[in-house]
This record gives structure tokens, sequence and C-alpha cells, in this order.
């Protein structure tokens, strides 16, 4: 119990870290000509990062018999979600100044807008739904079943990124290929357990 | 029993207890300084300071002043579209660092009475002019440079165009496709221009105006900024400076300028046809695929302000596009 509460102490720090950073940063002044892009473009790539991480855990468990990860899964799945709220507020108060009809504007004429404001509120059930009582009241079948908007959710942000990229896709291209390996796993998991369920039948 | 632990030998609670606290804060400050060490490794360090030689007899040009405050330097040398070098505007500058660009000339020519081989020393020896003007990046931000320079109707005129001339190539040095370029030495060993794959555009670079674009008094041929010769990440030697324009039409480093009679293909309208045109004059009523341009975030201010029909040079460009459908011709 003691180990799992220090790894808890110990991921809530390092997921920190860019936080830390940012601020730091900001507050010297130290985020380059334009802050705001900056700003805005390093909590999206953030949340990708977490996402993915999230994805990652059942891999990692599977593979290498660390189950105790599964412990730490909902902090890294929450650290998605604040970093995504970070995004979508710097976003909203600095380029759309708190403008509703001005947002509402943009989801409709720009597609890379839509598909990122869609992969957000995608995370918000799985958010609201992530604490034990949570988990309770759903049914841990339900709950697994609702908790699969991950998926879509980091296909869509892959895909958001994708779009607002001009001309390198480099860093769209390694998250989609990460993402692509994941799911890659579970395909090729699935198919073996169902084979498995078919020899003992 | 011979492998029974004596008493003496089993850790005493407190040396352990405390043993693992020192290792669960070494493990703790281990991964907290791996984490920022990764961090730092994909941000951008700070600024990077660069010097030029300073231009000398710049003339203060009255006529082009702007009661606008100007941007810093240290953000027009830090945050730069120059993708031979890097697609991360705040890493051009690092990059660009060992760009040697001397020896440099520019070829001007095409359907010119005198196609002439100028060589940079000659083009800095025109009269040097101070021009105060807005930039405006078709990605949305802006900023306000003191650019120096002379029109690049001079250059022309001097190869005297020909009649059926009616348009202007431009082309930008790059050092991948010419490695043996005898007109630019390159740091030796040193293949820091990244490639056209990892750009995502055609290399090299070219733009292009039409001829009355190019002969208007405001396009000029930039040598230097805040009175200095022009910063590698700006596009040093020499590069185009069209005010009304995207950034991106205003090429940079130029080697070669082609008098055409038919419009000349441009780099990123190659790219995305349907994203930027051969015109891409700021026209806050045209919206980009990914960026409304009706709004910008000029560098250094949090908010955003409004855009101006042909970046506020409405007054002496507007006349250019006289019955055009700046939709269709965007």
């Amino acid at each position: 119990m003691q180990d799992i509460k220090f790894y808890k102490i110990l991921i809530f720090i390092n997921s920190l870290v860019p936080l830390a950073f940012l601020g730091f940063d900001a507050w010297r002044g130290n985020l380059g000509a334009n802050p705001i892009e900056f700003f805005l473009r390093t909590t999206g790539v953030l949340t990708l990062i977490f996402l993915l991480l999230t994805l990652s855990v059942t891999p990692l468990r599977k593979t290498f018999g660390w189950n105790s990860l599964i412990k730490y899964r909902r902090m890294i799945g929450l650290y998605a979600f604040f970093y995504g709220i970070l995004h979508l507020f710097t976003y909203s108060i600095f380029d759309k100044s708190l403008n509703l009809s001005a947002i509402t504007a943009d989801i409709r004429q720009r597609p890379f807008i839509a598909v990122g404001m869609l992969a957000f509120f995608l995370l918000i059930p799985l958010a609201v739904t992530s604490t034990n009582g949570m988990i309770k009241r759903l049914g841990g079948k339900n709950w697994a079943k609702l908790h699969r908007l991950t998926y879509p959710a980091a296909i869509l942000g892959v895909i958001h990124f994708w779009m607002i990229v001009k001309s390198d896709l480099t860093y769209p291209l390694l998250f989609g290929l990460v993402l692509a390996a994941l799911f890659g796993y579970r395909i090729f998991a699935n198919q073996k357990t169902a084979e498995r369920a078919v020899k003992a039948n | 029993m011979a492998n029974e632990i004596k008493s003496s030998e089993i850790t005493p609670e407190k040396v352990y207890l405390n043993r693992r606290n020192f290792m669960r804060a070494g493990l703790l400050a281990g991964t907290t300084l791996a984490s920022a060490g990764l961090y730092r490794f994909f941000n951008p360090q700070p600024p990077k300071e660069i010097q030029t030689p300073q231009i000398s007899d710049v003339k203060q040009a009255p006529d082009f002043k702007l009661e606008e405050k100007l941007t810093p330097f240290e953000e027009i040398t830090n945050y730069n579209n120059y993708y031979e070098f890097s697609t991360d505007k705040n890493a051009v500058a690092r990059k660009a660092e060992n760009f040697i660009t001397r020896p440099w000339t520019v070829e001007v020519g095409g359907l010119a009475g005198k196609p002439k081989v100028f060589d940079i020393d000659e083009l800095l020896r025109f009269e040097q002019e101070e021009r105060i003007y807005r930039f405006r990046c078709v990605e949305g931000w802006s900023m306000v440079i003191p650019w120096v320079g002379f029109p690049l109707k001079k250059i022309l005129d001097a190869v005297e165009p020909l009649g059926a001339a009616r348009y202007v190539a431009f082309q930008t040095f790059y050092g991948d496709v010419k490695p043996d370029n005898p007109q630019v030495k390159l740091p030796e060993g040193k293949n820091f221009m990244q490639t056209a794959f990892s750009a995502g555009i055609e290399l090299p670079y070219v733009e292009g105006l039409r001829l009355d674009e190019a002969m208007h008094p405001l396009t000029i041929l930039a040598t230097g900024l805040y009175g200095k010769q022009m910063p590698n990440q700006n596009g040093a030697p020499i590069r185009l400076v069209v005010p009304w324009k995207y950034g991106f039409k205003s090429i940079k480093s130029i080697v070669k300028i082609t008098l055409t009679d038919t419009e000349p293909p441009t780099t990123w309208n190659i790219a995305a046809p349907d994203e930027y045109g051969f015109y891409s004059n700021v026209n806050p009523d045209v919206a980009h695929r990914r960026w409304s341009q009706a709004k910008e975030r000029r560098i250094g201010e949090l908010g955003l302000r409004e855009s101006l029909m042909f970046n506020g040079y409405a007054g002496e460009v507007a006349s250019l596009y006289d019955g055009m459908d700046l939709k269709k011709y965007f």
C-alpha cells in the first residue's frame, strides 16, 4: 500500500513538470515571441501524450505482467483531461475572448476545431465517471464500455493535430504511429483470446 | 541450521525505513529531473542573440513610417518561418547560424534586355532606405518591422524588362539541391538545410509577383532590419518584402529573379492550391481553412486585433486589383 501511494506521488509530480516549466517560462517571459501560440501547442501535445500513456497501460500490463500499473491509470487519464482543459481555455480566452458565438462559428467553419472539440467532449464523461463511486454505480462492465470512448478521443486528437500542421507531418505521424501500434496490440490480443475461446469450446 | 540469519544481521526497522526513504527521495528527484530534461529537450532554448554588421548611410524614408510600436529585434530574429532550416519557428535562429552568405550573387534575367548577375556587395551599394512595414503571416500573427532595402523596381529597371514580360519569378537558395553551388560556400561537413521531405514542401522555394506588383513602390528587396545587415534566419543576404501580402510571398535568401510572360509556380500554392493562392493578398474577408483571417495576434500582444484589408495598404495598392474578384483570386 505504501509503495502505491509513493508511486502515485511520483507520477503526480512528474506529470506536473511540464506545467511548472510553462508557468516558470511564462513568468520569465521565456515562452518565445508568441507565448499564447506556444502555450496552446504545448498543452495540446501534452493532452495527446497523456492520452497515449493511458492507452499504453493495458499493453504494458499484459506484456510485462506489470499489473499494478492499473492503479495509476486514472491519474494519467485525468492529467490528459487537465491539459485538455488548459488547451481549450487558452484557445477560448486568448483566441476567442470567451465569445461563444465566435467559438461556434469557428467549429462550423474550421473542421480541425470541430474535431478537437469533439475529442475534448468525449473526455468529459470519462473524467466525470472516474471516481470509485461512479465505477460502482455504473457497474464494472458498463464503466469499461463507456471508457472505450478513450479510443475515439485519441484518434480524433491525433487527426486534430494532423489537420493543424501546415506541411511538416513528422510529429502528427509519430503520434499516429504510436496510436496505431497501441491499437494493433489490442486487435492482436483480442484475436488470440478469441482463438483460445474457440479451442476451449 | 547453517543458513539461519542471526538476529544481529537483521537490518533494524529504523535503518530499513531510512534507507527506503533515501531511495524514494532519490527516485523522486531522479525522475523529476529526467522529466524536466525531456521537456527542455523538446522545447526551445532561450532566444539566440545575433549580431550582424551595421549598414552605413541608411536613408530615412518619411513616407514609409508607421505610428505603431516596432516589434523588438529579438522577437523578429527568433520567430521565423524558414522551412529550409526548421519548421519550428523558435528553432530557425539556431539552425541557420552556420549559413554562409558570402560570396553571393543574384541572377536577374529572363525576358530582359540586359540580364545581369549582381554581386551582393553591388546590391548593398544601391541607396538603402528604412521602410517600417506591417508584416502579416498567413498563420494569423503579425509584426512591425523596420526593414532596410531598396525598391525592387530599381533592379528590374536595370535589366530592362521586355514588353512581353508580365510576371516576375523568384527563387531561394537551397543547399541540398546544389551542394556544389559555386555562389555559396556551405560550412564544411554540415548538411544544415533540411530535406524537402521533412519540410513538407518542394524546395527550392519559389515565389512570384505580377510585374505591376513587383514594380510597385512599396515592394522592396530588403538587405537588413533595424539598420543592420539581414540576419540569416530572416533571409540573408537579400529577400523580398511585399507588405500587403501574407508573409510567405516575401521570399528569403534570393539567388534568382526571372522575368516571365506566364504566371510562375509558387511553393505554397503547389503544396496546397486551395489554401494558398498566387495573389495571397492580406484579406480579412477570405478565411483560410485553418485560420480565420479576420483577426491577428500582433507579436507582443496577448489578445487579437482586427486584420486590415491589404494589411492596411489598401490606399496604395487596391487599384492594382480593380475589377478582380478577390475571393476567386485569393
